[in-house]
């Protein structure tokens, strides 16, 4: 295997964060080393996309913090965690309904252009140049992905899992080097889960993409994880390797619920 | 069969980057500018030029801009005409306090003093959606006619805010009869209208759409919210306000505030409405509808129904025909005129096979 897990680059430490009077999350610590694939888990309600949210700045915890590669954040905003490399995909799919699979690949990588709307208007030159040179990457994206013949197709037309494919795609466009996956794999079959696993483990593998997953298919979770985080109303109560957290009495208790 | 794309490869992405990728469009686009540019000045009347050719041409450029802002960035306005008499009060100014004003340079000054303004009531879009955000945009209609009004300023102290536009004049070119008039909104227009469709082919429209379909998604990929509809504001203000400018100067001559009203606003959204939102072709679409349907009426319900109906009676028809299409679009094709052409491009690839 070409990866090699590296240093610690994301810290959590005593994360908590509520809304009004829900807890969300309570006081959750834990960290995520470079090319590894760090997986969370939880029954519903746990708290699992709360902590993908506070990672890339959607919502501010209100105790703890979080550093990344080095930088402790304050206030952090989504697009800030962009640019620094963090991409992710959402449960519900979130792809932009009313534009082809290759516009929104191309959104992904916005942030990488430089021209502005003035370029645009005129089309020319340096704008023509920007965009060719995308699409370039975009294809490369979509080859990957082996979505080359519904490239020109509206989103909203796709089946759900090509939609999230394409999904997966828009993230993997802005080439970061860590990507949250929010349930990549909900809703599908067999084969379309063999699939995703396949690309998530390609990606991981070949671009080195730190990867955290939250994904209720615990066959998938405890074989591609290296190492797994288990939430439950809030708090941690598990975290290790695969095997260790399948032992561990309290994620059991979770999972499959204890007779008093 | 004669509409179908097949047989042309594209080898570079650059081909498959054109405005118009396929050969058919590029050929039909050529020959509609022609038409309109070489053989309608030389046989269209007056009264078509004037009154029908001008103004469908003006309102599709505000029907652009609305569109822009509405169709593409999803933020629902209602002081399209608000934006038009700032464009066209600017220009109006630049002509008068500045000597030797290029007429051209006015107008485009017009449509950014538009902007700026566009800009300013386009803050509140970054708290308030939807139908709220349509409640504010009023704020700019009503605000804006009455300080045309008010502050005599802007109209040379004329009485009630009347402007007359003053003579067009480029490179010593007087632009005085209908054709020559007819001429310049349209170079104007078309120029727009393809700056227009390369900037939502660009980063720029889709980041635009990118908002309009799901914000968050785009925050998260790193689109900055403030500056996407910022953005979209003053591009689709500024394209109202260049409407405005050649509202006044090609198309009626004596403008007053009172003109740019609500109404009119609500006539530029029912253009992109039943043209089809969220399309450039659909704003021309829409406009030429809403700009023809009254004629039409007025010509062919005396003709059907002779000396039976009395003409207030014609008069109240074209309501009840104009709110009832509304509706019968609404219901029907949410996507407007625009969407029918598209589906009759499909229909075309096939025909004359039915699958």
């Amino acid at each position: 295997m070409a990866r090699e897990i590296g240093d610690v680059i994301l810290k959590m430490e005593g994360i908590s964060l509520s809304f009004g009077g829900v807890k969300a999350l309570t006081n959750i610590s834990f960290d995520v080393r470079e090319h590894e694939i760090r997986s969370i888990i939880g029954p519903n309600g746990a708290g699992k996309s709360s902590m993908l949210n506070v990672i890339n700045g959607v919502y501010h915890p209100q105790e703890g913090q979080v550093t990344f590669r080095g930088e402790v954040r304050r206030d952090m905003e989504p697009h800030k965690a962009a640019k620094q490399g963090i991409a992710r995909t959402f449960q519900n799919i979130a792809l932009f309904k009313g534009m082809s699979v290759i516009d929104n690949i191309m959104t992904g990588r916005n942030l990488k252009m430089k021209c502005n709307v003035f370029h645009h208007a005129l089309h020319w030159g340096k704008a023509r140049a920007e965009e060719i040179e995308h699409r370039k990457k975009v294809e490369e994206v979509i080859d990957f992905l082996e979505i080359q013949n519904i490239r020109k197709t509206p989103v909203g037309r796709l089946p759900y899992g090509l939609q999230k494919r394409v999904e997966l795609g828009r993230a993997l466009a802005a080439e970061p080097s860590m990507m949250l996956l929010d349930e990549p794999m909900a809703g599908m079959n067999v084969e379309e889960k063999q699939d995703m696993c396949r690309f998530i483990l390609d990606v991981n593998d070949q671009f080195g993409t730190t990867i955290v997953l939250i994904e209720h298919d615990m066959g998938v979770v405890m074989d591609i994880s290296d190492r797994v985080v288990v939430l439950d109303y809030g708090k941690k109560i598990g975290d290790g390797e695969p095997d260790e957290v399948k032992n561990n009495p309290d994620v059991i208790a979770a999972y499959l619920g204890t007779s008093h | 069969m004669l509409y179908r794309e097949a047989g042309q490869f594209k080898a570079s992405y650059e081909a498959d980057q054109q405005i118009f990728p396929i050969l058919q469009d590029r050929i039909g686009v050529m020959l509609l500018i022609g038409f309109f540019a070489l053989a309608v000045p030389l046989f269209a009347d007056q009264y078509w030029l004037k009154a029908i050719l001008i103004p469908v041409l003006i309102f599709s450029l505000a029907a652009i801009g609305l569109n822009i802002l509405t169709g593409y960035a999803g933020q629902l306005s209602l002081g399209s005409a608000a934006f038009m008499a700032v464009g066209a009060f600017g220009a109006y100014n630049f002509m008068l306090r500045i000597d030797g004003m290029p007429f051209l340079v006015a107008i485009l000054l017009g449509g950014l003093c538009a902007a700026l303004v566009g800009v300013m009531f386009g803050l509140p879009s970054l708290r308030i959606k939807g139908f709220y955000l349509a409640v504010a945009t009023l704020a700019a209609q009503f605000f804006i006619v009455w300080a045309l009004v008010k502050i005599e300023w802007f109209s040379n102290y004329s009485s009630s805010g009347v402007i007359t536009a003053q003579q067009i004049e480029i490179l010593g070119f007087a632009f005085e009869g209908p054709q020559s008039k007819y001429l310049l909104t349209l170079f104007v227009v078309v120029m727009m209208a393809l700056a227009a469709k390369n900037m939502v082919r660009s980063t720029t429209g889709r980041s635009w759409m990118a908002v309009r379909d799901m914000d968050v998604a785009a925050e998260v990929i790193g689109i900055r919210l403030m500056r996407t509809k910022l953005t979209a504001f003053a591009v689709s203000s500024f394209y109202c306000g260049v409407a405005g400018a050649l509202y006044a100067y090609t198309y009626i001559g004596t403008v007053e505030p009172e003109g740019f009203n609500l109404d009119l606003s609500f006539k530029i959204l029912f253009m992109i409405i039943i043209g089809g939102v969220g399309s450039i072709m659909g704003s021309f679409l829409g406009a030429a509808f809403i700009v023809l349907l009254p004629i039409a009426l007025d010509v062919f319900v005396p003709m059907l129904l002779g000396d039976l109906v009395s003409s207030s009676f014609v008069s109240n028809l074209q309501l009840i025909v104009f709110g009832g299409l509304i509706v019968f679009f609404l219901i029907v094709e949410p996507h407007g005129l625009a969407r029918l052409w598209q589906i009759g491009k499909e229909k075309l690839r096939l025909w004359p096979f039915p699958h």
